[in-house]
């Protein structure tokens, strides 16, 4: 019998240590994550930027998160709301949410309904200046309906309803914590904004901005096994570069963020053999955007603005033909790109939304393969003709584009790229960069900003949150053209505009069917593909770099990338 | 003496009064903006709101006023009353500069920062001093010695390879191949023990070194051309002709003559070890003061630029004039009265 | 005034006859003196002919090798050295040697005339400031100013003012090196001025200058004949550390989008393109790297055989 009983304990010893599930809270001791943009704050509600998100998403959790292939997991809630099983009403106007049972904050006390009411008040409040408010648009309430429940009502009829408390961007926190840090108070707390009590696996015990954060394990997670880490230290600071060979080269790092850097960088890092490089794609692509608008200097307050109407008179010079802006797509061989540029962080898009799959058409697909004899065709028959310096020209009007993007070494590689592959189909291209935060600034004085576009051509990234495309999708209506009566605050840079497109967003804002929004994404997406109001080039992934001896890392585009470190363990 | 200080120091208080003026004109007439970084998820709308929530909305003159009362009346209060305990007026409410990307009291941020920036620019500073002082001396008195080519080729070097690179190839060397030291700075590290203080001067090797021969390259070639101005004057003769010997004709005359340019360049070096070392801080993450000013750049963070500026606007006006002074005890026949 | 200085100072040319007697008989061979002194001097003929060398080189070089700089072979990336690319290719697929030769006119062109413009900024105001004494505590506290002023975000500044209006009217590439030029000079006189102005101070109380102001010579003139030659070493040293400051900031601006359009090689640029791949192409960065330093090498060995040449002193020896 004694024999039995000692031979099982060696075997639930023996399996103890096989499975990771049943591991010791704390036992791997210290994690080292390299963030090379240092976070400032940790409140996600008043600093949206991803670096500040990631930090807080190991202490403070939303009720629902996306795994890494976009699905919907209940986190602090049971199970995710659907009209099918009652959480969702069927006029798509309320969604009713059930919080897990002895969830406990960092503190020991119980996270009740009222926390989450409590975190729509916090951030709906004007004066507090909430980045993440628009994950709180047209809700007419929410309320606690009891201890762990909360039900939020909605002004207009939501098909996509999973915006608040769902994801890094919208989690909870705790009223008790925050409750004097509502509207201009908010700016003051800095105790709670540097220390945020969370349901998370890790707690904050040192925060300095731009520098460093010391979390530990939280004693009070729900999972008493996990995390598997006691300590974990989030490094800011230095360049992608470095970043990269903390972890690949040196091993004093044991993941680094967002290493965008030319890929015969990383691979040769890689060879170290002390780590990997891992990429997750979301709905990221790299674009050329397509003025529609003469952005002439000369024109002085009419510059890249939209008249519209049968007689444009502000219309592009030569980008409102057709026959060019197809012929510059054409002359674009992506996979050059994509291999001096990306490596594995990118591949060829024909589409500006190439991701969730369901959504990607595969109409466009013409631009996978550069044709720079089709395109000269094209320009030939179009009647532009290579004038003696070899720029084609057509009564008077020189193809000479100007264009833009902010400064990063892989972006002024696809620049120059791009300048070479017009040369052949005879555009001249001037080549600019501009300092990111005056590019993005959005500063109205300033004439270099993304959204002004006082140039031809301009390069950037835009991407979505979460996996619905409905409210990207609208960016590109009429109403949304970025000039001077809106302040230059629209999101359509192109200034491109066309009733049925307008239509077909409208339309989308009320279909609540799958199928139908499906099909109406994929429309809007060749619409825009197909008139070349944009010329997307690269579907780009989050690249991120692990130590060999971790293991657990399961990349997510869709959500923070330390959604699971409560599962993270050291080989 | 005493005079033209109490001059200086009236006429530096209207100085430091214009340019923290024109430093706040020119942060506001740049074109970022604090809401920049932030991802284009975030819709115009909502960075209308973050810029009002900031005080961008009020004129630029009720902003400046704001600040200048708050840095001059608030911070010092304040600085008593956590200090010293000493407790003048509303001390609870009384608004303190908030730097815009952390929301958190600017002056607190450069306490939390100033013992990695000392240490690490500080250090290098000086070791760049005392390096460079006696190879200026040794070049110029053996003008043209393999000593002196030596010094100067490398020296040369020193301040056309730029410190970005100096220190990314002294991490490939002794971070990735010898693996001596850590290429990443801990802020966090207590020194409270022996081997606590051995990891903080393994950490501190590297980029005080690299920091340390920009500096004395420089440094170096002042001190050597300003003693070989000197060594053929007539007072060196006179004194070699009383028979003084040659050591002390070097240290005592020649080098007292030759520092006034060292001194110069000193205390216009002494207050950009307030203001970091911007590249060097970042390529080994040391992230002090330097850092946050970049950061803060960057991020249009302007009460944190126009605090952090201005400090180093008084610390310039301040060591411009001390060495002034100093000027006067090294070559007394130099007067400002 | 002008008449009343005119006079004293013929006064004192007459009084001191010797003195005038000395400068007309140097007069005729001042420079051929010089010139005799400077060719002894091995240091300053080494960094004539390295000097001549590199200028040539960027300037001929093109002609000679006849590839473009901005031609782009997408499938000879990361070359190692060869014999058509005898430097190796950059990770886009320049020829590194044609980006070395058409950076070197662009970066020698910015450094000198940066570092002219600093250089006589600095002497200018150094030599005012600590020579007449009126003019010295208003230009030291503008000097206090443009220390303390934020770089970047004045650089940012001036790009919103004047970018557009000098490349309408000088076309991309001209317009904006003037823009450089004009910026790093700007930014970079304040050290060369408080030094000088040092120096000054010291100088004008020497025994030469006071008896030069007490026989009435032209202030201008004991600026021109008695300051100036007793601070040339530590201008010349500001030259040469001018120079690489400048070369160095040209490539730093060009991140903020101040500089040349990104496909316009320099050598400050070439070095910051090319750190990152060290291990991979390792000519990329050595090349600038060394010729950065001995452009700067070559400066301050000439203006140490010129600051010896033009010691009056150390010509007779």
């Amino acid at each position: 019998m004694k024999y039995i009983i000692s031979t099982l304990l060696t075997l639930a010893i023996a399996v103890g240590i096989a499975s990771p599930v049943q591991a010791k809270r704390g036992s791997d001791g210290q994690l080292n994550l390299l963030y090379w943009q240092a976070p400032s704050t940790m409140n996600p509600n008043l600093s949206g930027g991803t670096k500040e998100l990631e930090a807080s998403s190991v202490v403070l959790e939303p009720l629902g998160r996306y795994d890494e292939n976009g699905n919907l997991l209940p986190w602090l809630a049971e199970v995710i709301p659907t009209v099918a099983n009652g959480g969702i009403s069927k006029d798509l106007t309320t969604i009713t949410w059930k919080i897990k049972k002895g969830i406990k904050w960092s503190d020991g006390s119980a996270l009740t309904a009222d926390d989450a009411v409590f975190t729509y008040e916090y951030c709906s409040n004007p004066d507090t200046g909430c980045t993440q408010s628009n994950y709180w648009n047209d809700i007419k309430s929410v309320k606690a309906v009891n201890s762990r429940t909360v039900k939020i009502e909605f002004t207009v009829p939501k098909p996509f309803p999973y915006a608040p408390f769902v994801g890094y961007n919208a989690p909870i926190l705790q009223k008790a914590q925050f409750d004097g840090c509502q509207g201009a108070k908010a700016q003051e707390c800095t105790e709670q904004n540097f220390h945020p009590i969370g349901t998370g696996p890790f707690k904050v015990v040192d925060f300095k901005p731009n520098d460093v954060i010391v979390f530990e394990a939280n004693p009070n997670y729900r999972d008493t096994s996990k995390p598997a880490f006691g300590k974990l230290v989030f490094k800011g600071g230095g360049d992608a570069v470095s970043a990269a060979r903390a972890v690949l080269e040196t091993g004093e790092m044991d993941y680094a963020w967002n290493l965008q850097v030319e890929p015969e960088i990383l691979i040769k890092m890689e060879q170290g053999g002390r780590g990997k490089v891992v990429s997750a794609f979301g709905t990221s692509v790299e674009r050329l955007m397509v003025n529609f608008t003469n952005p002439d200097p000369s024109l002085g307050d009419m510059r890249s603005e939209y008249i519209g109407g049968n007689n444009n008179r502000n219309a592009h010079p030569y980008l409102s033909d057709y026959n060019v802006r197809r012929a510059l797509s054409l002359a674009i061989d992506r996979q050059v790109l994509v291999d001096a540029g990306y490596g594995k962080a990118g591949k060829i898009s024909c589409n500006v939304l190439p991701a969730p799959a369901i959504y990607a058409s595969s109409a466009n697909d013409e631009c996978k393969t550069p044709n720079v004899a089709e395109a000269n065709r094209l320009l030939d028959a179009a009647g532009w003709k290579r004038g003696s310096d070899g720029v084609r020209q057509k009564g008077g009007v020189r193809i000479s584009i100007l264009y833009q993007t902010s400064t990063n070494s892989v972006r002024q590689a696809t620049q120059a790229f791009i300048k070479e592959m017009w040369k052949q189909i005879g555009v001249e291209t001037e080549l600019r960069n501009l300092s990111a935060s005056v590019f993005f600034g959005g500063d109205i004085s300033s004439p270099d900003t993304y959204q002004k576009f006082f140039t031809d051509i301009e390069m950037y990234t835009n991407n979505f949150s979460g996996t619905d495309p409905q409210t990207y999708m609208s960016n590109w209506t009429c109403k949304e053209m970025a000039q001077k009566r809106n302040k230059w605050g629209g999101n359509n840079m192109p200034r491109w505009c066309s009733p049925a497109y307008d239509a077909l967003s409208a339309k989308m804002s009320i279909s609540s069917a799958m199928k139908d929004r499906i099909r109406l994404t994929k429309e809007m997406n060749d619409m825009l593909m197909q008139d070349y109001a944009m010329i997307p080039l690269i579907h780009r992934g989050n690249v991120s770099a692990h130590s060999n001896t971790l293991s657990g890392v399961r990349m997510n585009p869709w959500d923070s990338e330390l959604w699971n470190i409560a599962d993270w363990t050291r080989k | 003496m005493i005079h033209y200080i109490f001059r200086r120091t009236l006429i530096a208080i209207p100085t430091l009064l214009v340019i923290s003026f024109i430093i706040f004109a020119i942060l506001d007439l740049a074109p970022n903006d604090p809401t920049g970084n932030l991802p284009m998820t975030v819709p115009p709308e909502v960075r209308a709101k973050i810029r009002s929530s900031l005080g961008l909305d009020e004129p630029m003159h009720i902003r400046f006023g704001l600040w200048l009362v708050q840095f001059c009346v608030n911070e010092p209060l304040n600085l008593l009353h956590e200090g010293f305990g000493i407790s003048i007026g509303d001390a609870e409410n009384r608004t303190r500069i908030l730097s815009w990307a952390t929301r958190s009291p600017v002056v607190d941020l450069i306490i939390q920062r100033t013992p990695q920036t000392l240490w690490v620019v500080g250090l290098s500073y000086l070791f760049g001093i005392l390096i460079a002082i006696p190879i200026g001396i040794v070049s110029a008195y053996r003008q043209y010695s393999w000593f002196d080519q030596v010094g100067t080729f490398i020296s040369m070097v020193g301040f056309s390879v730029p410190t970005f690179f100096t220190g990314m190839v002294a991490i490939i060397i002794f971070s990735v191949q010898l693996r001596w030291f850590p290429m990443i700075y801990d802020t966090t590290l207590v020194v409270d023990s022996w081997q606590n203080f051995v990891s903080q001067v393994k950490q501190m090797i590297m980029p005080v070194a690299v920091l340390a021969l920009y500096n004395a390259s420089q440094l170096s070639r002042f001190m050597r051309a300003s003693i070989l101005d000197n060594l053929n004057l007539d007072y060196v003769r006179t004194a070699r002709a009383k028979g003084r010997s040659e050591r002390a004709v070097l240290l005592i005359h020649v080098l007292r003559n030759s520092l006034i340019p060292v001194v110069t360049l000193i205390a216009l070096g002494i207050p950009t070890i307030f203001s970091g070392a911007i590249i060097t801080e970042q390529i080994f993450r040391v992230n002090g003061l330097g850092q946050l000013l970049i950061i803060a750049i960057e991020g249009a963070d302007i009460p944190l630029v126009q605090t952090l500026t201005f400090i180093f606007a008084v610390l310039i006006v301040f060591f411009n004039l001390i060495a002034d002074v100093v000027y006067g005890i090294l070559d007394p026949r130099i007067r400002y009265d | 005034m002008t008449e009343n200085t005119q006079s004293t100072e013929i006064a004192g040319d007459e009084r001191f006859p010797e003195e005038e007697l000395e400068t007309l008989t140097q007069h005729r061979s001042l420079w051929g003196d010089v010139w005799r002194q400077f060719r002894k001097h091995k240091g300053a003929m080494a960094g004539v002919i390295v000097f001549i060398f590199i200028t040539l080189a960027v300037s001929l070089g093109p002609l000679i090798q006849g590839i473009e700089p901005s031609a782009i072979n997408f499938s000879e990336r990361n070359f190692a050295p060869t014999l058509a690319h005898p430097l190796g290719t950059d990770n886009i697929g320049h020829d590194t040697l044609a980006q070395m030769l058409a950076g070197g006119q662009v970066s020698l062109a910015v450094g000198f005339s940066a570092m002219l413009i600093a250089l006589l900024l600095g002497t200018l105001i150094g030599v005012l400031a600590g020579f007449i004494k009126s003019l010295d505590g208003p230009l030291m506290r503008l000097t206090d100013l443009f220390l303390a002023l934020p770089i970047l975000p004045l650089l940012l500044v001036i790009i919103l003012l004047f970018r557009d209006t000098l490349r309408t009217l000088y076309g991309p590439e001209a317009g904006i090196f003037m823009l450089i030029v004009f910026v790093i000079g700007i930014t970079s006189w304040m050290h060369t001025a408080r030094i000088v102005r040092s120096d000054v101070l010291g100088i004008k109380e020497r025994e030469f200058v006071i008896a030069a102001h007490s026989i009435g010579t032209r202030k201008r003139r004991i600026i021109f004949r008695h300051i100036l030659p007793n601070i040339l070493s530590p201008i010349m040293v500001s030259a040469t550390l001018g120079i690489a400051n400048a070369i160095i900031t040209e490539s730093a601006l060009s991140f903020l989008g101040l500089g040349f359009p990104p496909d316009f090689p320099t050598w400050g640029r070439l070095l910051y393109d090319g750190a990152n791949f060290i291990q991979i192409t390792p000519a990329r960065v050595i090349w600038p790297g060394l010729f950065i330093a001995l452009t700067v090498l070559s400066v301050n060995y000439i203006g140490d055989g010129l600051r010896d040449a033009l010691d009056p002193r150390l010509r007779g020896r």
